[in-house]
C-alpha cells in the first residue's frame, strides 16, 4: 500500500463542517423548506404586516363614521359613510374621473400605437436601443418636473399661446375654450389642459407593454394579409389591432389605475371640479373625514379590480 | 426566408411616430430653457433675457438643500430596505415551487398596481388606527413597501436567467451554503441587483403621491416643489430645482440600463 502513495484517497464523504455556519448551512441543505421560509419571512412580514395590514386599516375605516356635530369618528360598524358616498355630489366626482379615465386610455392607445409598432417592426440594432431609451427617459423623469413643464406651456403666456399666435391659429384654441366643459379661461384651468397632462405622463405606461406585443406578432402575418388583398386599413383593423389586443389592455391598466388614483395633476392642471383622488385627498385632510375618504378610495379598487378580472380574460397579463 | 425584417417603413407611420417623440421629449427639454429665464413672476414665452444668476441663488437656498437632504437619506434607506426584501423574495420565488408563489408575486406587485393615493391613504389610515406619529420612519415605511417591486422584477429576471447546475456544482466541489451564496450566486446577480437598486432609488427620489400621506411637517425634495407648484414663492428657484432634478434621476436610469441591457429584460421597463 505505501508504495503507490503518490496519490491520497481524499473520502466521498467530507467531515461536518464546525461551528453555527456549517450546522446552518447543513441544515439549510437537509431541508430546503426551512430556507425557503427564512428568506419568504420577511418580505412577506413587511408586505402582508405593512400593505396589507394597511389596507385593511383602510377598509374598516370606511365602515365607521363620523359624528356631525363633534367631528369626531364614530368606531361602529356601519354602511352610513358608504351611504354618503352615494349623494349625486360625490356620484358625480367619480363618474367624472372614470370618464377622464376611459378618455385618456383611448387617447395614450391612439399616440403609443405608431410609435410601438415603428419600434417592434422597423426599428433595428442601435435605433432600437435609442428608441427603447427614448421611452425610458421620460417614464423615469420626475413626475412633478412633467407636470410642471406643462404648466409652463399651456400658461397663457407660454409657449404654445406662442407657437399658436405665430401660426394665427389663435382663433383655434379661443373658439375651443370657448366650448362648455372642456374649455376655460386658459388651457391651464380647463378640462383639456387636465387630460393633455394625463396623456402625456402616462404615455410610456402604454408605450412599452403595446410593443412587447407587437414584438410578437410576425411580420409575414402582415404581409399575407396584404398579399391576400387587405388594404392597410382592413389589416390593421383585421390582423394587427387583435394581435396586439393583449398588449393594448395591459397598457391600459396602468393609465386607467393611473388615471383613476392621481390628484396633483387636476389640481395643478384644471379646473376647480374635483376628481376622486383630490376628493379623498381633502375629506382625510381639510374634512377630517376619514371614512369618507377611505369609502372613497374603496370606489378605484373596485373598478380596478373589475377592469383587471376582464383583462385577466382577455389575456393580459402575458403582455405585461 | 424569413422577409419580414426588411420593407421599408410607411411615411406616416414615420411622422407619427417621431411627432410622438417629440411629444415626450419636448416638454423636458423646455424646463432646461426655462431655468436660465431672467422673467420672475411669469411663465412668459420667449424668455426677455438668459441668466445663471438663478443657480447661485438656488445654491444658497437652506430649504431647498434640506429637503434634498431629506430626499436622498429617505431613499438610501428604502433601497436598502427594498434590496434585502426583494431579493429575498426572488430567490424563494425562483429557486423553487410551492404553494402560494402566484400570490406572493401578487402581493409584491400590488403596492404599485394600485393607484398611490390608496396605498397613501391605507398607510396613513393605519397609522391612525395604531396611532404612530409621522416621522422620518413613517415616510421610509411607505417607500419601501413600493421600492421592493423593481428590486424584485430585476432580481426575478437575473435568477430565471442563471442556471441552478452552477450552484450545483459549487456544492459538488465542496462549498456551503454561504460560500456558494457569496462566490457564485452574487456575483451571478450583482449587476441585476445594482440596476433594481439604482431603479428603487429614482422611485424613491421622485415619489410624491404616498409621501404626501405618510410625512408630517417633514419636506422631501418632491413635497417641496409640490408645495413650490401649489403656492409659488420664486418661481426661477423652482425652474432649477426643476432642472436639477432632470439630469439627477437622468443618470441611475442610464446606469441601470447599460447594466442589464444584455439581459432577456431590461431594467425599469415596469415602473
Amino acid at each position: 500500500m505505501s508504495t503507490a502513495n503518490s496519490y491520497r484517497v481524499a473520502p466521498a464523504i467530507l467531515p461536518a463542517a464546525g461551528g453555527i455556519r456549517g450546522v446552518l448551512s447543513d441544515a439549510f441543505w437537509r431541508k430546503p423548506k426551512l430556507l425557503l421560509i427564512l428568506m419568504l419571512l420577511p418580505p412577506v412580514l413587511w408586505l402582508g404586516v405593512v400593505y396589507i395590514g394597511s389596507l385593511f386599516a383602510l377598509l374598516l375605516q370606511s365602515f365607521f363614521s363620523i359624528d356631525e356635530f363633534s367631528g369626531l369618528i364614530n368606531r361602529e360598524f356601519t354602511l352610513k359613510t358608504y351611504g354618503d358616498l352615494l349623494q349625486a355630489a360625490n356620484l358625480d366626482i367619480i363618474l367624472r374621473t372614470v370618464t377622464m379615465a376611459a378618455a385618456v386610455t383611448l387617447a395614450s392607445i391612439a399616440v403609443a400605437f405608431p410609435i410601438a409598432y415603428y419600434a417592434a417592426r422597423y426599428a433595428r440594432g442601435r435605433w432600437k436601443a435609442l428608441f427603447y431609451l427614448a421611452v425610458m427617459l421620460p417614464l423615469w423623469s420626475s413626475y412633478l418636473v412633467k407636470v410642471y413643464a406643462w404648466k409652463l406651456i399651456l400658461a397663457k403666456e407660454g409657449i404654445l399661446t406662442w407657437v399658436l399666435a405665430k401660426l394665427n391659429l389663435l382663433w383655434l384654441l379661443d373658439a375651443w375654450l370657448s366650448l362648455p366643459i372642456v374649455g376655460g379661461n386658459s388651457l391651464s384651468v380647463s378640462f383639456t389642459g387636465t387630460f393633455i397632462v394625463f396623456v402625456y405622463v402616462w404615455l410610456p405606461f402604454m408605450i412599452l407593454p403595446m410593443q412587447a406585443a407587437l414584438e410578437r406578432v410576425p411580420g409575414n402575418l402582415v404581409e399575407a394579409s396584404s398579399d391576400l388583398g387587405a388594404s392597410p386599413r382592413q389589416t390593421f383593423w383585421n390582423v394587427l389591432l387583435p394581435l396586439a389586443l393583449p398588449g393594448i389592455v395591459a397598457g391600459s391598466i396602468f393609465t386607467f389605475s393611473l388615471t383613476l388614483g392621481d390628484y396633483i395633476i387636476p389640481q395643478i392642471i384644471g379646473t376647480s371640479r374635483l376628481f376622486i383622488g383630490q376628493a379623498v385627498y381633502s375629506q382625510q385632510g381639510t374634512a377630517g373625514n376619514i371614512p369618507l375618504a377611505a369609502a372613497f378610495a374603496v370606489v378605484p379598487i373596485v373598478i380596478m379590480g373589475l377592469y383587471l378580472w376582464m383583462a385577466k380574460r382577455m389575456g393580459a397579463f402575458d403582455a405585461i | 426566408m424569413r422577409s419580414d425584417r426588411s420593407q421599408k417603413s410607411p411615411l406616416g407611420l414615420k411622422i407619427a411616430a417621431g411627432l410622438g417623440l417629440v411629444f415626450l421629449h419636448a416638454p423636458i427639454l423646455l424646463i432646461f430653457v426655462y431655468a436660465f429665464t431672467t422673467e420672475e413672476k411669469s411663465y412668459q414665452w420667449p424668455p426677455p433675457g438668459l441668466t445663471t444668476q438663478w443657480f447661485a441663488v438656488t445654491w444658497n437656498r437652506p430649504d431647498v438643500w434640506e429637503a434634498l437632504s431629506l430626499s436622498v437619506r429617505v431613499a438610501a434607506i428604502s433601497t436598502a430596505i427594498a434590496i434585502v426584501l426583494g431579493t429575498l423574495c426572488a430567490a424563494a420565488v425562483s429557486r423553487s415551487k410551492f404553494f402560494g408563489r402566484e400570490t406572493i408575486s401578487l402581493l409584491v406587485i400590488l403596492p404599485i398596481a394600485l393607484p398611490g393615493i390608496i396605498t397613501g391613504i391605507a398607510l396613513r389610515s393605519a397609522f391612525a388606527l395604531t396611532e404612530i406619529p409621522f416621522s422620518f420612519w413613517t415616510i421610509i415605511l411607505g417607500h419601501a413597501t413600493f421600492c421592493v417591486v423593481v428590486v424584485y422584477n430585476n432580481a426575478v429576471a437575473r435568477f430565471r436567467r442563471t442556471s441552478g447546475s452552477m450552484i450545483e456544482a459549487s456544492m459538488d466541489l465542496g462549498a456551503d451554503g454561504f460560500q456558494t451564496f457569496r462566490h457564485v450566486v452574487l456575483p451571478n446577480i450583482a449587476t441585476a441587483l445594482l440596476a433594481g437598486g439604482m431603479l428603487a432609488f429614482a422611485l424613491s427620489f421622485d415619489e410624491v403621491i404616498v409621501t404626501t400621506f405618510t410625512a408630517g411637517q417633514q419636506q422631501t425634495l418632491p413635497i417641496w416643489m409640490l408645495e413650490e407648484l401649489i403656492r409659488p414663492r420664486q418661481r426661477p428657484v423652482t425652474n432649477v430645482v426643476a432642472m436639477v432634478v432632470v439630469l439627477v434621476t437622468l443618470l441611475p436610469i442610464l446606469l441601470a440600463y447599460y447594466l442589464t441591457r444584455d439581459g432577456d429584460q431590461i431594467a425599469g421597463s415596469g415602473k
